[in-house]
């Protein structure tokens, strides 16, 4: 933990406030995540998760605050300017492209990270998910959830990315595919990228993290290290429980 | 009809579709991907045989004015992608069909002032001008297989381009999900304005072709629109697989409608196009 601490920050957003039409989702919400640090996003349905994503992927305008990556001011910037800085998102629902093939899904997102890193080679890809080799020449739509989710993780790998943000990963998959996405999770940890999870089953998460962040209504309701709120049971019962 | 006059109006139909399929390509590419319709896009057509006409006037040789003439109809298409077109991708197509229409108006008017209403011929390049003798009485012009043959070449670039390429994965890609694209790292404006830009220059094209072997006239853009727009449906709309097919479709029925009915050679792309639209409703290779 104390190692993070004095790292440099990745993307940093300050007092970030978006609407949707009339409706006020996010309520100045404070955000930070470092290099090589874990993250676990929680909060229950419609408590602001996915918004403050999109609002710092620029692919939702913030109205007010400020979007930070390595440094650079970059609230109001193209979406993909913002990946380039070296953030990959996997949204929910995957956003596999069904109409081109796995191999295709792949290759068509492929390049060197910030620092020119390739880490993160198509052969790469393979040894991790070694199902998607047998089903390269598949449609994207053609694959099972669980397959789809291993392709979008992989297409974010081929970015090369200093940051994998995972918005409901598991949602839908069954329990034995989703412990391998844990799996294949805490393995991109450990090779060092930082990762933002937003997942419902805060147990898992909370395991592969290093701090937890809780969203209630908008508003950043607990912000610590992942062993705490594991040993505040009541945080669960107050904010996540349904 | 014997089996030479037979060959010589199946020539013309390839001929006739796969020039069609020039133009509705860039209309199926733009609508598919960017859901924007374009009612100026047969005046392209019409700016690429005026390029041809002026352009083969100031150097001598239809060769040159197409050597010339595609990057600039690059650039026109770029430079009107980015100061009009894209302002309609998040418009409706009552919009767009206002905007586009009121192009035509505005590329009528400009062509009136600058080349004036004159109907103009383009000769075409003289290794090109002879006739293959088929009978005693036929021939073929080798003009006419040479647009055949440029346009083959054409659609296995585009289907190479579209299916083999990074780029073609993008764009693929882009028309299914935008901000999936985006967050990849890929600008996917950049990926619209190259898209939009080579339906301008395939459109152009056509016209530069067909220069020669049509009049360079007003308004010659309306008739090749409508066509267009018959190939695109019949193909299914998005599709340029569908518009190759269905460009080559209208050829035939147009080309042989005239032999066969001439009476009825008005209505026969569109009765055509009735029955495929009856027995398909999205179109040969539409998704329905």
């Amino acid at each position: 933990m104390s190692d993070i601490a004095m790292r440099e920050d990745l993307l940093v957003a300050r007092g970030l406030h978006t609407y949707y039409g009339a409706s006020h989702i996010l309520h100045g919400v404070d955000f930070s995540v470092k290099k090589g640090e874990a993250l676990g996003l929680m909060g229950r349905n419609g408590m602001g998760k996915t918004t403050l994503i999109r609002s710092m992927m620029g692919l939702v305008r913030a109205a007010e605050g400020s979007v930070q990556v390595r440094g650079q001011e970059m609230r109001g910037a193209a979406t993909h300017a913002i990946a380039r800085r070296g953030i990959a998102y996997v949204p929910e629902g995957r956003g596999i492209f069904p109409n081109l093939s796995v191999r295709e899904n792949l290759e068509m997102a492929a390049r060197a990270g910030v620092d020119g890193q390739r880490n993160w080679t198509f052969e790469r890809v393979m040894e991790t998910f070694p199902r998607l080799s047998e089903r390269l020449g598949n449609g994207g739509g053609q694959l099972s959830g669980g397959e789809q989710q291993m392709l979008t993780i992989g297409r974010a790998l081929m970015t090369n990315p200093d940051l994998l943000i995972l918005d409901e990963a598991t949602e839908g998959l069954a329990p034995l595919i989703a412990r391998e996405i844990w799996r294949i999770v805490r393995e991109i940890r450990l090779s060092g990228i930082a990762t933002v999870v937003v997942d419902k089953n805060h147990a898992a998460v909370s395991s592969i993290t290093d701090r937890t962040m809780i969203l209630v209504k908008g508003q950043v309701v607990y912000d610590g290290a992942s062993e705490d709120f594991r040993a505040r049971p009541e945080l669960i019962q107050q904010h996540l429980g349904v | 009809m014997d089996i030479f006059s037979f060959l010589v109006q199946t020539l013309n139909a390839v001929q006739y579709g796969l020039l069609l399929f020039l133009v509705a390509s860039g209309l199926t590419l733009v609508f598919g991907i960017m859901g924007i319709i374009n009612l100026a896009h047969g005046s392209f057509y019409m700016a690429g045989a005026y390029l041809a006409f002026g352009l083969t006037s100031a150097t001598g040789n239809l060769l040159w004015a197409i050597v010339l003439g595609v990057p600039l109809a690059m650039a026109i298409g770029a430079a009107l992608e980015a100061l009009l077109f894209v302002h309609l991708y998040k418009r409706d197509h009552l919009e767009q069909v206002l905007l586009t229409y009121g192009l035509i108006l505005i590329f009528e008017e400009l062509r009136s002032i600058l080349v004036g209403d004159d109907v103009h011929g383009v000769p075409m390049p003289d290794f090109l001008a002879g006739s293959i003798p088929l009978d005693d009485t036929l021939s073929y012009p080798v003009y006419r297989l040479a647009i055949s043959v440029v346009c083959v070449g054409l659609a296995i670039g585009l289907y190479f381009l579209i299916q083999r390429t990074r780029l073609g994965m993008m764009i693929r890609a882009g028309s299914h999900d935008r901000d999936m694209v985006q967050s990849l790292g890929i600008n996917i404006k950049l990926i619209y304005r190259v898209v939009f830009a080579l339906g301008v220059v395939m459109a152009a094209l056509g016209g530069m072709l067909a220069a020669p072997i049509s009049s360079v006239a007003p308004n010659m853009g309306g008739q090749v629109l409508i066509l267009s727009f018959v190939v695109v449906v019949v193909g299914g709309i998005g599709s340029v697989w569908g518009a190759l097919i269905g460009a080559l479709l209208i050829g035939f029925a147009d080309t042989f409608g005239k032999v066969i009915l001439p009476d009825f050679a008005g209505v026969m792309v569109y009765l055509v196009m009735a029955a495929v639209l009856l027995w398909r409703p999205e179109g040969l290779l539409g998704k329905g």
